[in-house]
């Protein structure tokens, strides 16, 4: 009985935790101690959300096409490039440090500067995503090459396979776990990239949705479109295991099940 | 008929020599066995038959080609299954056929033709991790032997499972070779296991490693488990201890 009580205790704790501050919050605002523009309670950004809700819309299908564009060439880019590193090693020591120094420039740095070279367009915020999610997964990938087992590699080059076959039977499955590690990072970063981006200029999208209310003092839609982003990604992220789930169909089943002699 | 051969065989890696002047044949049929201590050679003179490894000297024949350092002729089982985890068993034992370039659904057809003698039969669509160990190794084997049914070299098959499954899979052994006969050299640093299974037993002792020397047996096979209790088993085995203990 105490067992059971306690794995419910476990399951919901999340929950309460969630709904505990949104209390406190609601509290904290009814009180004004700052003023109530500045400090929205709860149920004004359920107001807010409901009353803009058509024009959220419209501008997070911008978003997301940036986002999955970008995502979508970053993936391709970053599978590419982590290929041709695994494959040919002079183009790995050529290009590691150049992948490893873009990471450490600021994506708020060099957003600027695409929108100078490529107008207000999608073309910068794509550059932007492409940037920042092709790395995750080139790294993930080279993780995932290297993790490949050498003793099942030499089992392979004594039946005198070729190198795209040890690739394909061996170095690509053995890094699927890697590779979508490294997607669900990627993922989350593409709507971020895109949300950055379209604060330094655009026509449309979350970003500039965020700039234009936060220029009105709109708070309660400022905490709306913050709330709406992160659902957003979390949405991407359970596609992401989804997609996992189904693509790794080996995986996840290692417990609970009966062996035969 | 000579299957298998290896003439003169040295290696070294620098200064340190692993492997100095040994030879041996596995006719064909046999089942020979390379009995030693760890640390003497064994498996790197498996890296050189499989052609893994170039011998610095001595030739490698299989038949009467010279087949020296190509690897792709003989079947070799390395001492862990290594079943890749996220294949089916029936994906994983067609594996050789698909590397040969056969196309995948007479792989499948061809290697699950054979489930039955190997005694695995109704794991094909399986994952390796839902199997036992025995199991596991069976169905790595059966993945050895249709890569080539020439020669298959074994690192030591069974020594990863504990005694009980270690003797239940010798006599499955003897009875599948019965089946197939396939030539066979394999490794083992069990005394027991050698002479249960072998016709033939080479000892490689010393440092560099060579083989010293050979016995042949002559007792009848399938051999039971009684015969691990007969005057002429402990014969053999004060025999081979006597040899290893020089």
């Amino acid at each position: 009985m105490t067992k059971r009580f306690q794995n419910i205790i476990n399951r919901i704790s999340p929950y309460i935790a969630v709904l505990g501050i949104l209390i406190i919050w609601q509290i904290l605002s009814l009180l004004e101690l700052l003023p109530r523009y500045m400090l929205p309670s709860p149920t004004d950004v359920v107001r807010a959300f409901i009353l803009d809700f058509p024009l959220l819309m419209h501008h997070s299908k911008v978003t997301l096409l940036e986002a999955f564009l970008g995502l979508g060439i970053g993936v391709a880019l970053g599978f590419i490039v982590a290929v041709l590193m695994d494959r040919f090693k002079p183009v790995y020591r050529a290009i590691y440090p150049i992948l490893v120094i873009t990471q450490t420039i600021p994506t708020v740095a060099i957003a600027p500067l695409l929108v100078l070279w490529l107008g207000y367009g999608i073309a910068p915020k794509v550059t932007l995503i492409v940037i920042v999610t092709f790395f995750p997964i080139t790294i993930g990938l080279l993780d995932g090459f290297a993790s490949a087992d050498p003793d099942t590699i030499k089992l392979l080059m004594s039946m005198n396979a070729s190198k795209g076959q040890i690739f394909r039977h061996i170095k690509l499955p053995s890094s699927m776990s890697h590779f979508f590690a490294g997607l669900r990072i990627s993922a989350s970063y593409s709507i971020v990239g895109a949300v950055i981006a379209e604060w330094l200029g655009g026509f449309s999208g979350l970003g500039v949705y965020m700039t234009r209310v936060k220029k009105s003092y709109s708070f309660d839609k400022m905490f709306a479109v913050i709330f709406l982003i992160s659902v957003i990604s979390l949405l991407l992220m359970s596609v992401v295991t989804v997609l996992q789930r189904i693509s790794m169909p080996w995986a996840g089943r290692e417990t609970g099940l009966q062996r035969d002699v | 008929m000579k299957k298998l051969s290896a003439y003169n065989i040295s290696k070294a890696y620098g200064d340190k020599e692993i492997i100095k002047n040994t030879s041996l044949v596995v006719y064909e049929g046999e089942l020979v066995c390379l009995l030693g201590v760890s640390g003497v050679g064994k498996t790197t003179l498996f890296n050189i038959l499989s052609g893994l490894l170039i011998p610095d000297k001595g030739k490698v024949l299989l038949d009467d080609t010279d087949i020296t350092g190509e690897s792709g002729h003989i079947s070799y089982m390395l001492q862990k299954d290594l079943l890749l985890p996220y294949k089916t068993v029936l994906d994983n034992v067609a594996l050789p056929l698909i590397i040969k370039g056969e196309n995948k659904r007479k792989a499948r057809k061809k290697a699950s033709s054979y489930f039955e003698t190997f005694g695995i039969d109704g794991n094909q669509n399986k994952y390796p991790h839902q199997l036992s160990g025995g199991m596991r190794q069976r169905a790595a084997l059966l993945r050895t032997y249709l890569f080539s049914q020439e020669v298959a070299l074994l690192d030591e098959p069974f020594s990863a499972l504990d005694t009980i499954t270690k003797s239940a899979m010798h006599s499955w052994y003897l009875k599948v070779m019965e089946k197939i006969k396939l030539s066979t050299l394999f490794i083992t640093h069990d005394i027991d296991e050698a002479i249960l299974l072998s016709d033939r037993i080479y000892i490689m002792t010393g440092k560099p490693g060579r083989i010293t020397s050979e016995i042949k047996l002559e007792c009848e096979k399938p051999r039971g488990e009684e015969f691990l209790l007969s005057r002429e088993f402990i014969d053999y085995k004060r025999q081979i201890l006597s040899i290893l203990n020089e």
